[in-house]
């Protein structure tokens, strides 16, 4: 096949995907009346930004999402690095079976912890809450941290560890001057991951928060009917919704893949 | 690892035994007279609810479309993208980008701006060539979803077999084509071969995310027109939070869960297999 038929197909296709998240920029920068008709020519405006901002409380569902995303990273951190570190360094018959079965949650299907969840959520008044959905995601995410944090703590070269133990480096040391900066980058494309995968979670969040705690996937959802054809605000709103973790997710697709599944493919 | 496996244990059994053990009485959110254990009833109940059927053929039906779709997409543009060409780099950054879309923002766009029977892109392109418009939603409930969660997912199995297709030897191919296989034959024996095992770990991942698809359905046809786009999971939904019936709805859950589970099995042995050969 010719170089060129390969670059504009690759290009067309590229394009083709792309569309509707392009339809979405362009339809932001519209009035309602423009919104309406496909014309690339118009005079481009803020006014859908100015009308989100001004006429639903947009910033509570966006404070309601960065909170969740970062805080819920935060926590599964804080449980999946010293799990991580026992599995990978100080590896025991039981590891194995414990990674697998760690992972094995991820397989269960939402729904079928839905009902009690939901109950007891109620019950610990947790519905419609930050901290509620914060634990959610975190332990959503955990297996995905753990392994992980798990793979990029096997390829640290173990004789570096031992003659650091040789010095005198107490775990503390260890974690700090050897582990910290040479997983780093493995970690932060870890961390971004899984604010990816919360800020965009929708089963949850639409089925646990209301007013309160909603982050920005119900806040869309809030435009499905019947003033969904405000085009030119649910526009605005997506926009401003996609646009921050679109250039997350461009900027780890290589960890993704890695993440997604579970180390299977690299 | 304690401080993993604790919560993931709480978070597994408890709410899992809950599930199982609701599915076995009478509970209403609503009622809270009602109770008592009924045996399999609930179980009864669910298989004989007119939309039960429906929602199980059409979580079937929708998982193998998807699953079908977004293999064969994935593995043609995984070749076209393993090819050199100018900007390729950008160009796949294009392709990837619905993934990372929220599930609620790709939905209403497209039912709104590109699937609108009026104002949509497709109709607005259909009358311009004299043809008659298309009510997606209306007539073909089912489809719509299918391509709009066709759209989310391309870029998934995209993203993993691009990324398993760079790891082919290219001597190997190099030594087929020498022998005189063209790119025909170089697909059917080194290529796709080459991506058998990461096609499997696609599809059973994506099975487990399919099998929960809830927010494109919830925010597109609430599950309509009649059940029309009422998959397992929606109807969970349905029974418990909107109909508050704990117990039948708890029946469908456990459904979910062995559905789940057989696919799950596979993927977790053969993940198994990986983990005791480290890279």
């Amino acid at each position: 096949m010719s170089k060129l038929i390969i670059t504009t197909l690759g290009w067309l296709i590229g394009i083709m995907f792309f569309f509707p998240i392009f339809w979405i920029g362009i339809t932001a920068f519209k009035t309602e009346k423009d919104a309406l008709s496909p014309d690339l020519i118009f005079t481009p405006t803020l006014e859908s930004f100015g009308e989100v901002f001004a006429r639903s409380n947009y910033f509570l569902f966006a404070r309601n999402s960065i909170i969740i995303s970062i805080g819920s990273t935060l926590l599964c951190f804080l449980l999946a690095i010293p799990s991580a570190y026992r599995m990978a360094f100080f590896p025991t018959q039981k590891s194995q079976s414990t990674m697998l079965w760690m992972l094995s949650t991820k397989m269960m299907p939402a729904v079928g912890v839905l009902i009690p969840i939901y109950i007891i959520w109620q019950r610990l008044g947790l519905l419609d809450s930050l901290p509620g959905l914060i634990i959610i995601y975190t332990l959503v995410n955990l297996p995905i941290a753990v392994w992980m944090a798990y793979t990029y703590f096997m390829e640290v070269p173990k004789g570096i560890l031992e003659a650091a133990r040789i010095d005198g480096a107490d775990v503390w040391k260890e974690l700090w001057y050897l582990l910290r900066p040479m997983t780093m980058p493995g970690l932060a494309s870890t961390a971004l991951l899984l604010i990816i995968l919360s800020w965009n979670e929708a089963f949850w969040s639409l089925n646990l928060t209301s007013a309160n705690a909603a982050p920005l996937p119900v806040f869309i959802a809030s435009y499905s009917s019947p003033e969904g054809l405000f085009w030119a605000k649910l526009s605005g709103a997506s926009f401003l919704a996609v646009a921050p973790i679109m250039i997350l997710g461009w900027l780890t697709q290589k960890q993704l893949v890695r993440g997604l599944t579970f180390g299977a493919v690299k | 690892m304690a401080p993993s496996v604790l919560p993931l244990l709480l978070w597994m059994i408890v709410p899992l035994l809950m599930t199982v053990y609701f599915s076995f009485i009478n509970k209403k959110l609503m009622d809270p007279t009602a109770g008592g254990f009924v045996g399999l009833q609930n179980y009864v109940y669910l298989a004989g609810d007119p939309a039960f059927v429906p929602a199980l053929i059409n979580t079937l039906l929708f998982i193998g479309a998807v699953l079908i779709i977004t293999v064969v997409a994935g593995v043609l543009l995984a070749v076209l993208y393993d090819q050199e060409f100018f900007g390729k780099n950008v160009a796949m950054l294009l392709v990837i980008a619905p993934f990372f879309v929220m599930p609620t923002v790709s939905a209403l766009i497209w039912k709104n701006m590109i699937m609108h029977p009026v104002y949509g892109l497709i109709s607005l392109g259909l009358q311009k060539i004299g043809l008659p418009a298309i009510d997606w939603f209306a007539d073909y409930p089912m489809l719509s979803i299918i391509i709009i969660v066709s759209w989310e997912w391309i870029p998934f199995a995209f993203l993993i077999l691009v990324t398993a297709i760079k790891s082919l030897d290219v001597e190997q191919k190099e030594a087929a084509a020498i022998d005189g296989a063209g790119p025909l034959t170089q697909f059917r024996y080194i290529v796709l071969p080459h991506l058998y095992r990461a096609i499997t770990v696609v599809i059973m991942i994506e099975t487990i995310f399919l099998l929960g698809i809830f927010a494109e359905i919830y925010t597109t046809t609430g599950g309509g027109p009649g059940t029309a786009t009422t998959t397992l999971t929606f109807l969970v939904f349905a029974l418990g939070l909107q109909q508050f019936d704990v117990g039948i709805a708890s029946a469908g859950g456990i459904l979910a869960v062995i559905l789940a589970n057989i696919v799950s099995i596979f993927l977790v042995r053969m993940l198994a297999k990986n983990l005791s050969q480290p890279s």
